[in-house]
């Protein structure tokens, strides 16, 4: 009996044994976490999510959770070890996540998946993603509007289309409302490190911008900028409402909390089946953090109004004109992106200096 | 690509400020490893520094009771350490390990009730006069006191080392710890006092993180600082001169390669992120291993 055989026995007489002998076990809840619950940004939401999910279901439910797991081999063996200790729905929350999550599923197929921001599915392994690009445009628009030095620091993560997508957003509205910006992006090659992340904002500083979108999940940068002064920031996947009104001036937070309540109680009635969402502003997954006084109040009148034109349909952040930075077409006037092309997005906007990094 | 944002003389003064943590962990680990002792547990003492540091600013107001806690913390975990190695003689390798799993669990602990904390300001020290010479005031004369601390002590550790009785006996212990102990000396002793020194250092390399470079606490923010002073001590070969050298190497690339990013250079930074790690390995080939203290990571017991 090899190794793979070895786990599916093993996977296939706890899926199958252990109800059999107790039939009102609690449904078992697994997360992997990228960064520590206490970052107060990415994973501190996901953790917020899995508490409602304790919440809402009480002793019906019981989870489990490991923080600070490297997006590598090591992941696949945290989640194989959820799997072999009875986990029914296994929620694993970064992109560096997704191939360790499909090699696991493929050795528990009565194990339920959930991989956030990814692209793969399969029988037994649903994506899901929120659509950040949605409020960065709204974070664009009001960096267009307060920059006074025109040029904004942008600290990205990883060089993957998620993060591509939140640069082109931001770049293009806040172009729309300030055609003289300009975009200084950073690559910090981590989701998590406060003393890389607060570096990374003061070399922007020191290089003239004075406002800062960060795709990173530390509050590390907030803190530069508030030292920094005439700096203006965002709160990323959590509201870091401590740094407001100033230098946070607003934030995008990701609710995953209804989607998680949704999916767990999918587990437990036995309706679950695979899928890909993908949900905006518009299904809450995406909120928009107060915009604070330090903001003029006609720009916070327009950035509302246009959070409400993309949540209600309106408006779609990707509306042609849209050339790509080599200044061939990508969008027709009117014509808006499709979500496979955004998905893989590989490549900047028209006017954005600089190469995204191979 | 724009070069002419970098501004030099800005660049140089935050390499300063990014490699004092890396430096003040280094140098601690440094005398450590001269009086024989090999404590890889510096990034679990490091982010310990860091947490009880920032505890002690917030509760009493004071950056520096912060980092007097900071360093007794540091200390106190170090003993532990050097409990385990020296009287219940364990392997140290495997202990140092330990240490530093053992201090990123307690330092999330510790700090539960501390995120989103902001920590007192701790402001710059502008070195009246010197602060105004064009070109090097800024660069050098304008820090919080802590650079300047940092490298205080590694001047401190070269004296002690190379002009004092006491230095001399420390690395005796680290060369040779049985020709040490049949002179009389307490080997034990020395190396605990050089754990526990090696400990505070760490401590306050954690500190500065917490509660200057960030300023606040969030878990694990050290990451893996502590290695690279590990790193650093090798690629110094030992010495504290070459420490300072290695310190703003290591911090001056981190810097540079931001620069150039936000300055649309389109250098890949891999190949800038990993030159003080080839520079590391040139070194030691370079100087080949015979150089290492002679008793270093062996354990010592007085009846073998």
């Amino acid at each position: 009996m090899n190794r793979r055989t070895l786990l599916a026995t093993s996977a296939a007489i706890l899926a199958f044994g252990a109800p059999a002998m107790a039939q009102d076990d609690p449904t078992k809840v697994g997360f992997v976490y990228v960064g520590p619950v206490g970052d107060g940004g990415w994973t501190y939401e996901h953790d917020q999510a899995r508490q409602a999910v304790e919440e809402e279901f009480g002793d019906a439910v019981e989870t489990v959770y490991v923080e600070s797991v490297p997006e590598g081999p090591d992941a696949e063996r945290v989640m194989t070890e959820m799997a072999l200790n009875g986990a029914d729905l296994i929620f694993t929350t970064s992109f560096g996540y997704m191939d360790p999550t499909m090699n696991v599923a493929a050795k528990f197929p009565d194990v339920k998946f959930e991989h956030a921001t990814g692209y793969k599915t399969a029988e037994n392994v649903s994506a899901y993603n929120a659509r950040f690009y949605e409020g960065r445009a709204v974070q664009g628009h009001i960096a267009g509007h307060l920059t006074e030095s025109n040029v904004i620091g942008y600290i990205g993560s990883f060089p993957i289309p998620e993060v591509v997508q939140g640069i082109n957003a931001a770049y293009l509205h806040a172009k729309e409302v300030n055609p003289d910006v300009e975009f200084k992006i950073v690559w910090a090659y981590t989701w998590f490190d406060p003393a890389q992340e607060a570096e990374a904002a003061n070399v922007l500083i020191e290089q003239g911008a004075d406002v800062i979108l960060q795709h990173t999940d530390s509050t590390a940068p907030q803190a530069a900028a508030e030292a920094a002064g005439n700096v203006y920031t965002f709160g990323q996947a959590s509201d870091m409402a401590e740094y407001a009104p100033m230098p946070r001036v607003s934030s995008i937070i990701d609710n995953w909390a209804p989607y998680y309540i949704e999916r767990v109680g999918a587990v437990m009635d036995g309706t679950w089946e695979t899928s890909n969402v993908w949900h905006g502003i518009d299904e809450g997954m995406v909120g928009i953090g107060e915009i604070t006084e330090a903001v003029p109040a006609e720009v916070k009148a327009s950035a509302e109004d246009l959070r409400d034109r993309i949540a209600d349909g309106s408006y779609h952040p990707f509306t042609g004109p849209i050339n790509r930075q080599d200044g061939s077409e990508w969008l027709a006037d009117g014509e808006t992106a499709d979500d496979e092309t955004l998905l893989g997005m590989n490549f900047y906007v028209e006017g954005i200096e600089g190469d995204i990094p191979e | 690509m724009d070069l002419s944002s970098i501004n030099p003389i800005l660049l140089l003064a935050s390499l300063m400020v990014a490699a004092t943590p890396i430096l003040l962990a280094a140098i601690g680990e440094l005398v450590a490893e001269r009086a024989g002792v090999l404590n890889l547990g510096v990034e679990g003492m490091m982010i310990t520094g860091a947490v009880v540091g920032f505890i002690v600013a917030v509760n009493t107001g004071s950056p520096w009771l912060g980092f007097a806690g900071a360093a007794v913390g540091g200390a106190a975990l170090s003993l532990v350490f050097g409990v385990l190695t020296q009287y219940l003689l364990s392997n140290q390798v495997a202990t140092g390990l330990a240490l530093t799993l053992f201090g990123l669990g307690l330092s999330a602990l510790l700090g539960q009730g501390y995120i989103g904390v902001k920590a007192p300001s701790f402001p710059d020290l502008d070195v009246p006069l010197l602060s105004d010479i064009p070109v090097i005031g800024p660069i050098v004369f304008r820090h919080d006191p802590m650079v300047y601390l940092g490298l205080f002590i590694v001047l401190g550790v070269w004296l002690f080392l190379n002009r004092s009785r006491a230095g001399l006996i420390l690395r005796a212990v680290g060369e040779n710890h049985d020709a040490a102990h049949a002179l009389g000396y307490s080997v034990r002793r020395t190396r605990m006092l050089a754990i526990a020194f090696g400990g505070a250092c760490a401590g306050l390399g954690g500190a500065y993180l917490s509660l200057v470079r960030v300023p606040q606490w969030t878990e694990g923010m050290t990451a893996g600082a502590g290695w690279i002073a590990l790193a650093i001590v090798v690629f110094a070969s030992w010495r504290p001169g070459r420490l300072v050298l290695g310190a703003y190497l290591f911090g001056g690339v981190t810097v540079l390669q931001l620069n150039l990013q936000a300055a649309g250079v389109a250098i890949p930074v891999e190949y800038l992120s990993m030159t003080p790690y080839l520079a590391t390995i040139a070194v030691l080939v370079i100087m080949s291993a015979g150089r290492s203290p002679g008793s270093l990571g062996k354990i010592f017991h007085a009846a073998r």
